[in-house]
């Protein structure tokens, strides 16, 4: 596959990728697959069903990664997309998706992501998955990722969902279920501007013994755009949860965040806490003391709230 | 120098405006270290805000070295020379250590290093500690002192850099201060509350309900604080210390 260069920044911004990958992917571009590979650990076959991927990692896979970026860099596309991942025992895998869309035209681009996973007992899986739009043109950039995980027992995730910038339109829904011992972290990012909107909703339930979940979400809203936060934690056995949002507002953003936990279970140990205000001011005045001028002290502040 | 001319701070409150600065008139010298001490709410901090730039004075002047800077803005004052090492620094959600040394080094990675060593905090344990709640009140004011010492200064203003600090430490990041200054065309004013740091300074400055009491030697101002000011929170409220009692 020729790569050229609106693929290679998007690829780039989105999965950290600066060639193809070496180990297991697959690139999906405008609506098709374009290339994949699997490796002696890791299948990556084509559903036959419906649009979209199986990938396979064998029991006991360790220290592997395998990558599996969207591009969509045409106007008008509506690319939906059904993807399993399972994780096999014991094994210990990164999976980056991610997705980028350069739009160049007027008319709406859009991706909807359906991503089913299946982590095995005892299976690690480190899942980061960074959203981008650009492009010169006025149509809107859209991205829905809808994402269910099914986590054995002892199995622990941990996933980093980043929407760095240039994304008019994204409502996000993910879904866990948790058994004995697995154990979950999940760090959301979220920076809009603009007009644009972005909507959350989590739903973790801690269903075995011993299991815990830990979801940090951070966010900036500028310019006029809109955040909606919804993380709910259910505990329906001797298990732990935190929820945590966090958001700067800045501008005449809107943010509304509403965590919550239910505990079904006597020994269920819940905690949830959220926060949205200004960038604090004398964060501000003690970097300007230090000679950077207002500017660039909010970006050092944002980008570092946002790392 | 630094010259403080005339200079007055009001600053508006729901009851409307108080007067925090009275009247300042103020000459610091290069080479010179000086001490600022009085009592609490004498208004120490605010004319170290003021001299920075964080509260824009309400009347008056001033210059540095022939400048008129009353209209720089913070930025502007950092950049020609001013520095302030915070009495309460700030702290930041997300910002390494690192990432904080780094700036006031202006990019200098070997500056943070060796900053970081010289106020006795070991590089390996805190470049990558963020700077937020996390860290103690003596480690904030420790790596404060540090983004300070990194900047090439004309003036710079320490608030209360004993506050917080071990007493085995605070000797040494006193030596630092000393160092720093010694380097020439420094122009030091310590805030503290510390007899040491009295006993150290070329001149004391004696501030109470904002406005300068005294200038002058150790000896000639420690006699004041040990008379008139002694216990004056007391007097002032009409108590004194046999009030005191136990519960
Ligand atoms: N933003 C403000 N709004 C209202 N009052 C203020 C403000 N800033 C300072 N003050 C008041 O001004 C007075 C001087 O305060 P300042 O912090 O300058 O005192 P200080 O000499 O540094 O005291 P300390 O030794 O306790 O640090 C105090 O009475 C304080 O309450
Ligand atoms: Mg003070």
């Amino acid at each position: 596959m020729n790569l050229n260069a609106i693929d290679s920044e998007l690829l780039k911004t989105i999965a950290d990728l600066h060639t193809i990958p070496t180990g297991a992917f697959n690139i999906r571009k405008d609506g098709r697959g374009v290339e994949r590979k699997s490796t002696a650990h890791i299948q990556v076959k084509p559903k036959t069903d419906k649009p979209g991927i199986d990938i396979i990692v064998a029991p006991g896979t360790k220290n592997e990664a395998v990558h599996i970026p969207v591009l969509i860099t045409l106007s008008g596309v509506t690319d939906v997309v059904y993807n399993t991942i399972e994780i096999g025992e014991g094994a210990d895998v990164t999976v980056v998706a991610g997705c980028g869309i350069h739009n160049p035209g007027s008319e709406k681009s859009q991706h909807d992501g359906i991503h089913e996973i299946i982590v095995r007992k005892g299976a690690r899986m480190k899942y980061v998955e960074k959203h981008y739009g650009e492009g010169e043109g006025t149509g809107e950039r859209v991205l829905n990722p809808r994402t269910i995980l099914i986590m054995e027992k002892d199995s622990s995730v941990e996933m980093e969902l980043t929407q760095i910038k240039g994304v008019d339109s994204t409502v996000r829904d993910t879904k866990a279920k948790l058994a004995e011992g697995a154990s979950l972290i999940i760090v959301e990012r979220l920076l809009t501007h603009n007009r644009q909107k972005a909507e959350s909703d989590m739903l973790i339930e801690l269903e075995g013994e011993r299991s815990s979940a830990r979801i940090v979400s951070r966010s900036v809203a500028k310019d006029d755009s809109i955040q909606i936060f919804r993380p709910v934690v259910v505990a329906k056995a001797a298990s732990k949860g935190h929820v945590e949002c966090d958001s700067i507002i800045m501008d005449r953003g809107k943010i509304s965040s509403s965590p919550a936990i239910s505990a079904e279970h006597p020994d269920a140990q819940l905690t949830h806490e959220a926060a949205i205000g200004k960038i604090a001011e004398e964060q501000l005045i003690k970097l300007e003391t230090l000679g950077l001028s207002e500017k660039e002290a909010e970006d050092v502040i944002l980008r570092g709230f946002l790392q | 120098m630094l010259k403080i001319k005339s200079l007055s701070l009001d600053i508006l409150n729901g009851s409307g405006d108080i007067s925090i600065l009275k009247n300042i008139d103020l000459e610091l010298e290069n080479d010179k270290f000086y001490a600022l001490t009085g009592p609490n709410g004498g208004g120490k901090t605010s004319l170290a805000r003021v001299i920075m730039g964080i509260y824009k004075n309400t009347q008056g002047k001033l210059y540095l070295d022939d400048t008129d800077i009353t209209d720089f803005n913070i930025t502007e004052r950092a950049k020609a020379g001013i520095s302030y090492a915070f009495q309460n620094p700030p702290r930041f959600k997300g910002l390494k250590v690192r990432d904080l040394l780094k700036i006031s080094s202006n990019g200098g990675h070997e500056t943070a290093y060796a900053r970081l060593r010289a106020v006795g905090l070991c590089p390996q344990d805190y470049l990558d500690r963020e700077c937020d709640s996390s860290l103690s009140g003596g480690e904030i004011k420790r790596i404060e002192l540090a983004t300070v010492l990194s900047r090439p200064s004309k003036v710079v203003i320490y608030d209360e850099p004993e506050a917080g600090v071990d007493l085995w430490s605070f000797e040494k990041l006193l030596g630092l201060i000393k160092k720093y200054h010694s380097r020439g065309g420094v122009t030091s004013i310590v805030i503290t509350h510390h007899e040491k740091v009295l006993t150290l300074a070329d001149e004391i400055i004696l501030m109470a309900d904002g406005e300068i009491k005294e200038r002058g030697s150790r000896d000639k101002i420690w006699n004041m604080l040990q008379g008139d000011f002694r216990c004056r929170w007391q007097q002032d409220c009409g108590g004194d210390e046999d009030e005191l009692e136990c519960y």
